[in-house]
């Protein structure tokens, strides 16, 4: 027994930021002050304030350090768990309060979040499989395998009225239950799991892999008993090392405890698992294309129906949910539908996980009760925007989805509103913008990484969102014609109407929800031939103020193209035509302020 | 069957059936790019989408098959939103194709620019933008892939895939998708077998066969040689359509009429080379089975199948008949019996073959040449779209041409020797002739043999002839010639003899034949319909219908080769086989 613990965070990004070295200079120091008898030292998985990196919690006092540095440790470990003294200049800003300290769950960023999937992130040690029992682990499966038929665990699943946390909010039981009863006489069935999260910005399903594997897996195996299957693969991108070890470690231990195999509980039911490298392919991401490349060959969609419940991996039923979905399944067998019908909305039950990003202040993961507003996402748990500048707009569902604009702010977040205001849910990415964003500049972001990531089966995806994208470039060039922008639309409507899959389908949904809500800018664009955020480049220029020009020629050593001409004590002007709108002249006047971007 | 609604039109459809069969059965027709029945059905060129209430996104029709939960549905395969979705299709497509109709190969026969005319496409230009470059690959024998005018409908790579090989795939993604070789490799570096199966499905003029009329051309313009002329039996079964006659037309007698209206100065007939052939491989047969030779005996006149062998099925060389192809037999007694009885040098004729394959352009460079070094047995192939090019550029009526006659001996056939145009037939003729040599009967042994024709992939029959029983086997398609290959080595299949042709349903279906668009090839069978003019021919062959009895080959075997298996024959007709290293 410890008197005391460490936990700190494993995640990836905490890791990114040195928390590997930060364990090592704990025990390390621990060890020199020979208290490794009583204090442990726990890696955890996220806790989600990842912009305050690498962070750590200390028990019994619930004091959080953020931004820890290695050559803070001699002070945490000789000040605090020595000696009793909080160091305080080390705490979380948030958490002081009147002199003392106030628990992290009553900071503005985690008072109004809702931990299902992330309930384990950042409180146990993910590659312990005991502490995950120590925390009702596999209590779940052990009460579904022992006491429930599987048409019982399916009930659960369909009246919890859990849908899909990939993006599409489908009904998980209604999935199951297809994977079921299509082919009753099917020889084998499959249970996936779609960890290739490849929307940018998004990383709460690596969150989840990294601090709570096992959930995963008791959910998986829950999932293959309700379906008939004994036989799991989960389809993890590469470009996640942690999560895959953690994973590996985590389906041994099941394998050793028992937990995955023959017979488990004694039940009479087998279920295996198997790990599958993606390569990096976003369309990997469509539940076909997945298991296209789980049989070893090139990561394409086919046409649906057949869908996968029919006709799924190796031509047997399969059901495919994300790591996020089936994180909610061991909590929902455990605690009923009821609860988990109590949280959200009418349509969307349950939590939702976010990853805060862009212009706001908390950025990092949140797991939301449905129905919460975008104003409180954003101004309460995101702390709001930096510098005091305007909300403009938020992006949702990455490069499938739309942006929704301040008219919406208070528009209670489910699947069903997001969809209405032309955005959806997405896998949960959630990117803020300011006025200082350009709306035309974002749809192109977005677009060009759909024409990265397009596989190049179908025609409308293949060679219609290059098409699209030109378009964008045209007009962010200050090419474009008020022509152009129905062009534009119509190409969008096409795209969206002929594409083979999803990916293609909602490639144009950037472009036509911001044009949507912010026509002016395209049309700005084009017309008047300015951007008035000063992103797109070519639409933009620097001047210099005679007024306020002193000719010192700082501006002019700075210009990295010999792009500004004047003598000392002259005016001096720039030339636009090798201009390359860097923008260092303006940090290199600020004393005189007097070059504007216009 | 479920009820339906096909453009406001009840239909009673069978569940099971696309969208694009129930339309036809109702008299609609519905394009299609990328679609190939059985082949290509991945739904990926987007020409056929149709609109089907409650579905948010159009549907494409010629995969989206209807069952028990479509009932009621309704369906509209030319609503404006339908046709303007297509022709954007076709637009995008043109946006990223190279469009130099006027001298495409293709011209007139592309499916894209048929569709374009029937959708009407009106502004080919409509996106601008950037364009994918290619550089064309001419590194093997036999075709060139020209990926400036591919429109990445993937039908060659299905036709690889299913014929075992495999070789071409989609390389990159998004607008840079590209159809070619792993790491973009030439396509002579790889395990190639050059059946053409791609070529003939590819619906524009990204693949085509290595052009070698201008040779051709060339040698018949020149005074100093002998141009002698040869044609494979299928040939004349499918060169009629690039003329306008239905499919299954013979047109036997007008070809060797323009053969000679072209200039050639003497037109031979593989037929000839293919009554060798059952002499020769009948012979070897016998020899294998009296002998505890190796069996079973496989034919070897398809080249794609003999390259197929050596570099998929090294194992199973030794099981390969000696024997070359009847282009080749013909070829080289061309160049020695003829040579000499003609009294002209060899090396001043220039043979060539006119095939409905385009593996054969590679097989002219195949080891054994009976000339030793200083000739090669033949000097040109071309297909059968090569000719019918040839015979357009000449301005020669094909339609109104009498019927020619081939020069004797070397241009004349037996009915056994037609019917190697289709698969079963080398095996027919060789049983012909097994027979008679094995029972001695002549006059009423069996001619037909109907077990062995017929489209299916693989076909078997035993047969009892004199005192034993002989089994046999037939594959066409190379994933065909593998199941049946697989069967043998397990020893699930004891078997005598087999023919494999590389092109499913044989040379009637070559690599180098008339291109037949997919609208008719989804919902024809060229195999049958071709074959249908082979046997027609056999039947009504007035010499006889049996290799043994070619008053040809008995002239050549008594003045020049002795008897079949001889020591000349097996010089001059006889081959070898080498593993290759398979490449993908």
């Amino acid at each position: 027994m410890f008197r005391s613990h460490v936990l700190v965070c494993g995640g990836t990004g905490c890791i990114a930021t040195g928390s590997e070295n930060i364990i090592n200079a704990l025990n390390e120091e621990i060890k020199k002050a020979g208290l490794e008898n009583e204090v442990g030292v726990v890696r955890t998985g996220c806790f989600g304030l990842c912009s305050l990196g690498p962070v750590m919690m200390v028990h019994p006092e619930g004091c959080f350090y953020s931004a820890v540095d290695v050559k803070d440790i001699p002070e945490i470990v000789s000040e605090h768990l020595l000696k009793g003294r909080i160091v305080e200049r080390l705490l979380y800003r948030e958490t002081v309060e009147d002199g003392g300290i106030k628990s992290l769950n009553n900071t503005a960023f985690y008072k109004k979040q809702f931990r299902i999937a992330l309930r384990n992130c950042g409180v146990i040690n993910p590659e312990s499989i005991d502490e995950y029992i120590g925390v009702d682990g596999y209590q779940a499966l052990g009460n579904v395998l022992t006491s429930m038929s599987p048409e019982q665990v399916i009930q659960i699943v369909l009246d919890s009225g859990l849908r899909g946390r990939g993006g599409g909010g489908f009904p998980t039981g209604r999935k199951w239950d297809l994977a079921r009863k299509l082919v009753p006489d099917a020889d084998q069935k499959f249970v996936c799991c779609n960890a290739d999260e490849g929307d940018p910005g998004a990383f709460m399903d690596r969150s989840i892999l990294e601090g709570d594997p096992h959930a995963l897996i008791e959910a998986m195996a829950i999932a293959g008993y309700a379906i008939g299957a004994t036989m799991g693969y989960i389809y993890i991108r590469a470009e996640y090392p942690i999560a895959v070890k953690r994973l590996e470690i985590a389906i041994q231990q099941a394998k050793d405890y028992g937990l995955l195999g023959e017979d488990i509980f004694g039940s009479g039911f087998n279920f295996d698992l198997e790990i599958r490298l993606g390569a990096g392919a976003f369309v990997c991401g469509e539940e076909t294309a997945l298991m296209i490349s789980i049989e070893g060959n090139r990561g394409e969609p086919r046409p649906r129906p057949p869908f996968p419940a029919e006709k799924g991996l190796f031509g047997k039923p399969t059901i495919l949910n994300n790591v996020e979905t089936y994180a909610n399944i061991p909590q929902i067998i455990l605690k009923g539908a009821e609860w988990f019908t109590s949280i959200g909305t009418e349509k969307s039950k349950g939590t939702k996980v976010f990853a805060l990003g862009g212009k706001i202040n908390n950025t990092g993961l949140v797991e939301i009760p449905m129905g919460m507003s975008l104003r409180e996402v954003v101004y309460e748990i995101g702390g709001g925007i930096p510098d005091g500048k305007k909300f403009k707009a938020a992006q949702t569902g990455g490069p499938s989805g739309g942006c929704i604009s301040v008219e919406n702010l208070d528009i209670p977040i489910d699947y069903d509103n997001l969809i209405s205001i032309g955005s959806m849910m997405g896998s949960g990415g959630l990117i803020v913008m300011d006025e200082d964003n350009c709306m035309v500049d974002i749809a192109k972001f977005f677009l060009e990484f759909t024409v990265d990531e397009s596989c190049g089966k179908c025609t409308p995806c293949r060679i219609g969102t290059k098409r699209l994208f030109e378009m964008l470039e045209d007009i962010t060039a200050g090419n474009g014609t008020m022509e152009d922008l129905d062009e534009m639309v119509e190409l969008c409507e096409y795209i969206k109407n002929n594409s083979l899959c999803g990916l293609g389908q909602t490639a144009p949904n950037p472009v036509l929800s911001t044009y949507h809500y912010f026509k002016d800018e395209y049309i700005q664009h084009v017309r008047d031939k300015k951007c008035a955020a000063g992103i797109c480049t070519e639409l933009t220029q620097y001047i210099i103020s005679a007024d306020k020009c002193v000719g010192c020629t700082l501006c002019k050593k700075v210009c990295p193209v010999d792009a500004i001409v004047g003598e000392v004590k002259q005016k001096h002007v720039i030339d636009q035509s090798k201009c390359v709108k860097c923008g260092v002249c303006v940090d290199a006047c600020k004393k005189f302020g007097a070059i504007t971007k216009g | 069957m479920i009820n339906i609604k096909i453009n406001g039109k009840e239909c009673s459809a069978a569940e099971g059936l696309t969208i694009l069969e129930v339309a036809r059965e109702n008299g609609i027709n519905i394009p299609t790019l990328c679609w190939l029945k059985d082949i290509n059905e991945i739904g990926a060129c987007r020409i056929c989408v149709v609109e089907m209430k409650g579905w948010k996104a159009l549907v494409p029709a010629c995969v989206r098959r209807l069952s028990k939960f479509d009932e009621g549905v309704e369906i509209l395969t030319q609503s404006p939103a339908v046709l303007e979705s297509r022709k954007m299709t076709l637009q995008l497509m043109l946006s990223d194709h190279d469009k130099k109709c006027l001298s495409c190969v293709r011209s007139f026969n592309c499916e894209l620019q048929t569709l374009c005319k029937e959708l009407g496409v009106d502004n080919a230009v409509r996106f601008d933008g950037a364009v994918n470059a290619s550089e064309i690959d001419d590194s093997s024998l036999h075709m060139y892939r020209d990926n400036s005018k591919c429109i990445s409908c993937r039908r060659c790579v299905a036709a690889c895939e299913k014929q075992d090989v495999g070789v071409i795939g989609a390389n990159d993604r998004g607008f840079k998708t590209s159809i070619a070789c792993a790491f973009d490799m030439p396509l002579a570096n790889t395990s190639c077998v050059s059946c053409g199966q791609c070529i003939n499905v590819c619906p524009t003029g990204a693949l085509s066969e290595k052009d070698d009329t201008k040779e051709v051309w060339d040698a018949l313009n020149d005074p100093e040689k002998v141009v002698v002329v040869q044609t494979a039996p299928a040939v004349r079964a499918a060169l009629g359509e690039a003329f306008g006659f239905a499919m299954g037309t013979p047109v036997e007698g007008k070809m060797a009429e323009a053969l000679r209206k072209l200039g050639f100065n003497y037109v031979f007939d593989t037929n000839f080379g293919a009554d060798l052939t059952i002499m020769e491989e009948a012979n070897e047969l016998l020899e294998r089975v009296q002998n505890n030779g190796v069996l079973p005996m496989i034919t070897s006149c398809s080249p794609g199948w003999i390259r197929y062998c050596e570099a998929y099925h090294p194992e199973m060389l030794p099981n390969l008949s000696s024997c070359k192809s009847p282009q080749q037999m013909n070829g080289a007694i061309t160049k020695t019996y003829w040579a000499g009885k003609m009294n002209i040098d060899p090396a001043n004729i220039v043979s060539v073959s006119v095939m409905p394959c385009v593996a054969k352009k590679f097989e002219l460079s195949r080891r054994g040449q009976s000339g030793q070094g200083t000739f090669n047995d033949v000097d040109i192939s071309i297909t059968t779209r090569e000719l019918a090019r040839m015979i357009e550029k000449a301005g020669i009526r094909f339609v109104d041409l009498p019927d020619g006659e081939f020069d004797s001996p070397l241009g004349n056939g037996t009915g056994a020797a037609i019917i190697f145009g289709a698969t079963g037939g080398v095996m027919e003729a060789a049983l012909r002739t097994a027979v008679w040599k094995l029972t001695g009967e002549d006059v009423n042994s069996t001619i037909e043999f109907k077990e062995v024709r017929g489209v299916d992939g693989v076909k078997t029959a035993t047969y009892n002839v004199g005192n034993m029983d002989v089994t046999v086997a037939v594959a066409s398609g190379l994933g065909n010639a593998k199941a049946l290959l697989e069967k043998v080595k397990s020893g699930e299949m004891k078997v005598h003899f087999i023919e494999i042709m590389a092109c499913p349903g044989g040379c009637v279906n070559g690599g180098g034949q008339i291109i037949v668009p997919s609208s008719v090839r989804n919902f024809t069978d060229i195999r049958a319909e071709r074959a249908k003019a082979l046997y027609s021919l056999d039947e009504a062959n007035t010499v006889s219908r049996k290799s043994h009895e070619s008053p040809d080959v008995k002239q050549v075997y008594a003045e020049f080769l002795e008897k079949p298996g001889s020591h000349k024959a097996h010089e001059i007709l006889h081959t070898n086989y080498k593993a290759t290293n398979l490449r993908k």
